[in-house]
This record gives C-alpha cells, structure tokens and sequence, in this order.
C-alpha cells in the first residue's frame, strides 16, 4: 500500500481499529504502547475515559459510549452515536493522523461498534473498520467467561486476540486458556504477550474487515498442508477435521456451551436465487444469536468469487475478483454465534448447494 | 433578479463566468455573510474573510478541527475541538467567549439575535445572555444540535429520543419533544409554531408547537445535513436527496398529509441549500460540485458552478439577497452578485 495521496485525489478510507478487553486485561498498556513507539505513524485514540493514557495528545478525545437503536425495526441494530460525531469531528483533521483507535470500556459489546460502520453511510465514506482487536487476562481469563458474557462477547467478536500476563501462569494454564478462546472464536489470531508485548503491525492495519480480505477464515490453529483427509467431508467436514488435528498435537478441544462456531463449505456451486435469500432471512431471524459471519462464495455460471461479512443482522458483500485458474472453487462460510442452530443452518445451506 | 429567466433554449442558463472564483487552498465546512464580507469557515484553525474585491484574508480562530459556526449576520461564533468558543465580529476582531477547563470539544453553536450565544460540550447546553450570565443545562445524552427560537430566550437543545425546550431565565422545567431516535439538527420555523429536526437516520422530524403534534418527514436517501426555511418561511428546503425536497410549512398544519415539491433533480445528492433572504429562490450544491439557483415557483435552474469538483460543503446569501457565496469541500469557493 505504497498508494501516494495528493489533496485532489479522493482520501484513501482511514483504517479503525477496536480495542476491547475486560476490565484489567491490559488494554491501556497496550494503547499506551501504540502511542509511545516510534513507529512514524500518527493515531487518533478515541478513549472512554480521559487520564488513563499517560501521553499528552491532542488527537485523544474521551467518549461517552451512547449506543442508540436505529428506527429501522431491527432489535440489534444498535450504532455508536458518540463515535458517529466523533469521527466527523476528526475527518476536519484528515491529514494530522494515519488511523484511528477505539478503546471501549471493559463492559463493553463490540457489536455497536461495528455496527456503526455498516450503517452509518457518512463514517462509511471516509473511514473503515480495520479489525477488532481484544486484549486479554491469561490469568483470568477463564473466570470471566463463566462470569461475565461481556468477556465472551469480546473474544467471540474479535479479529484478533493478545493473550497478554502470560508471565502470570503455567504451561497447562495457558494451554488451558487458549483451549477456552477457540472454543469461542478459532479464527482470531491469537498472540501470547506479557505486557501487551506484541509487534504493531500484529494488531494494527490488519484489513480484517476488507471484504477483498476476507479469505482468511481458516481456523487460526490449522497449520498448512493439514488437508490430508479433507475429501470427504466437504459440506459438513469441520468438527471431525479440527478434532483429529487438535489432539495430535495434545491440544484440548472445548465445545463453549452457550458460544460457538460454524463453518460450512461446499466444493459444488451455490444457486445464487436460493442463497441470497437463505441468508438474509437467517441474520434476519437469528441475528441477535450471530455476532460475526464471513464467506468465500462460489455461484454458479459465476466465474468471479463473491465475498460477504456481517455483524448481528447486518451483511455487506460483493463480487471480489475471478476466480484464478487451478484454483479450487470452494465457498466457504463461517458463523460465530450464541445458541446457533446448527442442524438448521447446516440444512438450509445445503439446500442452496447446486447438485445436477 | 430580472435576469432570473431560464429562457426557451434547451441547454440550461448559466451564469458560471459571472462568477468570482476564489482559490481558499484549505478545506471548507461552512460560509457565512457578515454585512457584504463573505466568510469562508476552514475545516481547521483558520477562517477566511473576503472583503469586496479583496483576496481570501485568513483569520486564526482555533487551534484544531472548527466543528461548528453559526452568523447572525452581524458576527460569526465557531466552537473548536480545542475547546474553545470564538466570535469574530464585522470588523475582523476576534474574541474568545468560553474555554472548556478539560478542553474538551464544542460541538453546537447557536446565536440569537439580541447577543445571547449558546454551545454545547458532551451533554450539556450553555447559553450566556446579553448581560454575559452564562446558565448551563444538562440533557440526558449528547447534545445534537442547538437553535434559538425567534421569539423570547428559549433555546432547543436536540439529543436522543427528542429535543428539550429551555428557557434559560426561567425556573420552569424544560419542557420535552419525546420521538426516538438521534436527532442530530434543530431548527425553529420563522413563525416559531413549528420545531424540525434532521435525525442521524435519513428523516426529518417535526412538532407543531402549539400542541405537540408530530410530523414526520421521510423518505430521504441520504442522511439531511442542510435545512433552510425559504423567506416568509412558507417552506423548508433540504438536502439529502438527488434533489431538493421542499416540504410546505404556509398552512397552520404544516407538511402535514401533503407531500413535498422536489425541485433540481440530478444525477447527485444536494450537500446545501440555502434560502434567498426575501424571494422564492434557493440556492442547492450537490455533491459533484454542481451549484444551481432555483425558482420555488416552478423549478427554473440557473448553473452558478458546474460539476466535476469536491461536493459542495456550505452556501450563503448576504442579507441583501445581492451575494451568493459557495464553497467547496477541497477549498475551492466562489463568490456571485446579482
């Protein structure tokens, strides 16, 4: 992205990234880090309380999160009302800052957050959500997900996950832990730090939400070259696949009792008459249960890939580019979500699949 | 306004080499007119005054973003995310009139016409009065937008789920306009029966004063960043569409089970309009640039700057109707006399 930016070509979309994190996770430490590295990049930091950050910035602004529900009759279509002024505040500054940071409160659903940049078609114009970054107590981690499904929300959410005060516990503690967050979310990437020690560019500017980048909706823990039994499990191959590859590695396999994941895929063409409304009828009747969903498509007499993500009810996709030549025409979609009805999404999905 | 004839030719009258460009160099969010000097409003730190044939003077008015500005026509206030209150009077004299202690940003200006200024920081409304009492309110979410009514010392302080009525001199509580949603933009009619607001989702909401009475105004593609009553205020003039949507406000109903005129279609969404001070004219910038000057009446369009540059951020009429300034988003700006 060596792109060069002239005051008469249109501004390139500023990247935003949402930090989360339970309370006393570390989320601080890491924005306090973002902000004293000499990295050559200047942030605006959107926090939720003033004084915490130890730097004197003009670019800081404090936030109160005033989370409203759009009058479009859609129960989870909640947006950040605070954030949409905020960041037109800040686009009269375009120029003086290379990217944005949100910090929520420790209580916090990332989902308004998000939200806010499918909806809002102003801060859609000139900034775009990078990833959701969620920090993380390796000590604690654990107790909170019993306790607060706060916590839950945040790992099931995020993009990416810093597994920070790994210093604090054992071997099998954080291989415990980690079990825990991937039977939430296996597809965040996943760093282990002390002190929120993790190289910038792992959390910052990771396109996680540019639908050209969505292609990157393996499970996190799957090495490549892993495909060895892979054939016969097209549309429903996920459990059995991860289960195996887990436990050659020693790694437990949690299922979350109220959290899980979904992946789907199919190496036959979908029917696009019969996709398109299958899923938007299922975010629309089981959205408040979907936090995220993401999906490489192949459709038939299609030779381009489509891509989709979603927040709650929420999608946006599009045509991405042809599909290459040798290259498998495989669609693949993923779903993290609460309580998700499997067996139904499993057989809606398979009823969009063109078998001749 | 003779020349206000878009004549039988097919191609649109335009009146573009009239026009005075002026080449500001920074970007604008807003314009207003003091007395017969036009005021360019910088995205930040500076505004930009045009005196007769003078170049673009700039005037230093924060340091930061300028988030906001409002003109009675005899001063301009800006507030800043500096946290800082700025007036800048007809002589070019600027004055600080109010620093956040936390410095935190001020996001609303108001003015009304015998000197009271209002702003607002996070959830709460200030006003100080001619006699510089400064009286706070404080509503239950952030402030969207603030207006003066045109009639005594009451102020509508728009937030989520409706706009508080205040009047900052008497104890009474504040009366409340319930309607969910954020409601993001409040203006009086001139008349001062009816309240509109531009809500964050593409409508406009309004309440007949006299009874509280809703009306709701949708319908809009885009989101309504610019409103203006037409002169008499028998209308109301917005943007947020591929056109100007005129809702009619002569009856004692309002808009109320009629629908609105949509005058200047193009293939753009309208960014500004602004009112003539005294004929059913208006002026409307689009987002490709375009600036058209329009007949209420029957919709006649003269091309005052063509297409092909930044959306349009902001448009002024001078008090005499005799000026018409326009300015771009990139800076590009122009002045017209009529």
């Amino acid at each position: 992205m060596s792109e060069l930016t002239s005051p008469k070509t249109p501004v390139q979309k500023i990247p935003v990234t949402v930090l989360t994190g339970y309370l006393g996770a570390g989320k601080t430490t890491l924005l306090n880090r973002i902000l004293s590295e000499n990295h050559g990049k200047k942030y605006a930091v959107i926090v939720n309380e003033f004084g915490e950050i130890g730097i004197d910035n003009d670019l800081i602004i404090g936030a109160d999160e005033e989370v409203f529900e759009m009058n479009n009759g859609c129960v989870c279509c909640t947006v950040r009302g605070d954030l949409v002024r905020i960041l037109e505040g800040l686009m009269k500054r375009k120029g003086k800052f290379d990217a944005i940071i949100v910090e929520t409160t420790g209580l916090a659903d990332p989902a308004p957050v998000a939200q806010t940049f499918f909806v809002d078609e102003d801060v859609q114009k000139n900034a775009r959500l990078d990833a959701v970054v969620t920090v993380a107590d390796a000590k604690w981690l654990n107790d909170r997900l019993k306790d607060a499904p706060e916590a839950k929300n945040q790992i099931a959410f995020a993009d990416v996950i810093v597994l920070n005060k790994t210093d604090l516990v054992s071997k099998p503690e954080l291989a415990e832990v980690e079990a825990r967050i991937r039977g939430i979310n296996p597809y965040a990437k996943l760093h282990r730090t002390e002190r929120c020690k993790v190289a910038l560019s792992d959390v910052l500017e990771r396109g996680a939400f540019d639908l050209d980048r969505i292609l990157e909706i393996e499970p996190d823990f799957l090495e490549a070259g892993d495909d060895h039994h892979d054939h016969d499990h097209h549309h429903h191959g996920h459990d059995h696949h991860h289960h195996d590859h887990g436990h050659s590695h020693g790694l437990k396999h949690y299922h979350d009792e109220d959290m899980q994941s979904l992946s789907l895929r199919s190496d036959k063409p979908l029917d696009p008459a019969r996709f398109m409304p299958w899923l938007q009828g299922l975010v629309a009747s089981e959205g408040q249960k979907i936090l995220r969903s993401k999906g490489i498509l192949s459709f038939s007499d299609d030779d381009e890939r489509y891509v989709f993500q979603g927040v709650h009810m929420m999608l946006e996709g599009d045509h991405q580019r042809p599909w290459k030549e040798g290259e498998p025409r495989q669609s693949r979609l993923v779903f993290i979500g609460r309580e998700l009805p499997e067996a139904a999404i499993r057989e809606g999905f398979e009823s969009c699949i063109v078998t001749q | 306004m003779t020349e206000f004839d878009p004549g039988e030719s097919a191609s649109i009258v335009s009146v573009t080499d009239k026009v005075r460009s002026l080449a500001i160099g920074a970007p604008l969010s807003a314009v207003h007119f003091l007395g017969e000097k036009a005021v360019f409003v910088g995205s930040e730190e500076n505004i930009f005054v045009v005196t007769g044939e003078g170049e673009p003077a700039a005037v230093p008015m924060h340091g930061g973003g300028i988030l906001c500005a409002a003109s009675d026509g005899t001063r301009l206030v800006t507030g800043g995310d500096d946290g800082k209150v700025v007036s800048l009077d007809a002589k070019g004299e600027t004055t600080v009139l109010a620093t956040d202690p936390k410095r935190r940003w001020i996001d609303n200006v108001a003015l009304h016409p015998d000197g009271a200024v209002a702003w607002s920081v996070g959830k709460t409304a200030f006003v100080r009065s001619g006699k510089d009492q400064e009286k706070s309110l404080d509503v239950p979410s952030t402030v969207g937008g603030l207006a003066f009514a045109p009639k005594g010392l009451r102020l509508a302080v728009a937030h989520y789920n409706g706009v508080t009525l205040w009047f900052p001199n008497m104890a009474a509580k504040p009366e409340f306009l319930a309607w969910a949603g954020s409601h993001l933009a409040v203006a009086f009619s001139p008349d001062n029966k009816f309240l509109v607001t531009a809500m964050h989702e593409p409508a406009l909401h309004g309440w007949r004063l006299a009874d509280s009475r809703h009306m709701r105004m949708t319908g809009y593609p885009g989101r309504v960043r610019s409103m203006a009553w037409s002169a008499g205020g028998k209308a109301l003039a917005t943007s947020g569409a591929d056109a100007v949507i005129l809702w009619p406000f002569a009856s004692k109903d309002g808009p109320m089970g009629k629908e609105p005129a949509m005058l200047a279609p193009l293939k753009a969404r309208v960014t500004a309009v602004a009112c003539h001070p005294d004929q059913a004219i208006f002026a409307a910038g689009y987002e490709d640039g375009t600036v058209l000057m329009v007949r209420m009446a029957d919709g006649a369009e003269i091309l005052v700057h063509r297409n092909g540059g930044a959306a349009i951020a902001a448009l002024a009429w001078n008090a005499k109707g005799t000026l018409l300034a326009f300015a771009a988003e990139d800076g590009e700006a122009g002045l017209l006399a009529l």
